[in-house]
């Protein structure tokens, strides 16, 4: 029985993954990459190291699983947040068919100074 | 089927196929971000990779491995970032 649930748990993280690895290299700019993968490799990682978690029942496993799961839901998001930040400023492209840029004409390209034109 | 078996026939091949495929994106780029990015899918995969194992060679210490993964891709990101950040400031 354990070793159904762990099997189902280690499928499912596989199978995101696999998902996540076509919208990195299916979706047309940067930053919709980054949307389909840093959720999906958290989900990934947290399902599979579950399924570790399970197979062993073990505290010593449990407790590092479980560091190693906060580790990377706390981390993944700051990480995110800085590449698309620096690659936003870099002046990387949007997809041609993006609606709306939140931080259009809010962004001062010599002084990289997030504020809007009413402040300056 | 075993889950051992299972791990080592279906899960494991489905993760090498997304480490692969992140990899093409590694390679494509166009931008550095977009390295970054894949570098991160990869990251991620490899965590899993390791999970997989502690479950199929049934050695525990795999599980302080994906720690030490985890903490290395995330400071490799946060380096790249502030890099492309100062190279933008100049």
């Amino acid at each position: 029985m354990i070793d159904i649930v762990t099997g189902a748990l280690l499928f499912l993280g596989a199978f995101f993954l696999v998902i996540a690895a076509i919208g990195l290299l299916k979706m047309p700019d940067l930053f919709m990459r980054m949307s389909t993968t840093t959720k999906a490799s958290v989900l990934c990682v947290g399902l599979v190291l579950a399924g570790g978690a399970l197979f062993y029942a073990d505290l010593a496993v449990t407790t590092k699983v479980i560091a190693v799961v906060v580790f990377v839901g706390l981390t993944a998001p700051v990480a995110a947040h800085m590449i698309g930040r620096a690659a936003y400023q870099e002046g990387v492209s949007l997809w041609h068919g993006t609606l709306f840029d939140d931080l259009q004409g809010k962004y001062d390209p010599e002084t990289h100074d997030p504020a809007s034109p009413e402040q300056r | 089927m075993t889950l051992a078996e299972f791990a080592t026939v279906v899960v494991l091949p489905l993760m090498g196929l997304a480490f692969l495929i992140a990899m093409i994106r590694l390679v494509r780029g166009p931008s550095l971000a977009d390295r970054v990015v894949a570098f991160e899918v990869m990251g991620a995969t490899v965590t899993c990779i390791l999970g997989v194992l502690a479950i199929v060679s049934g050695s525990t210490s795999y599980f302080d491995v994906t720690l030490v993964i985890a903490l290395v891709t995330f400071l490799g990101t946060v380096a790249v970032a502030a890099y492309i950040q100062r190279r933008v400031e100049r």
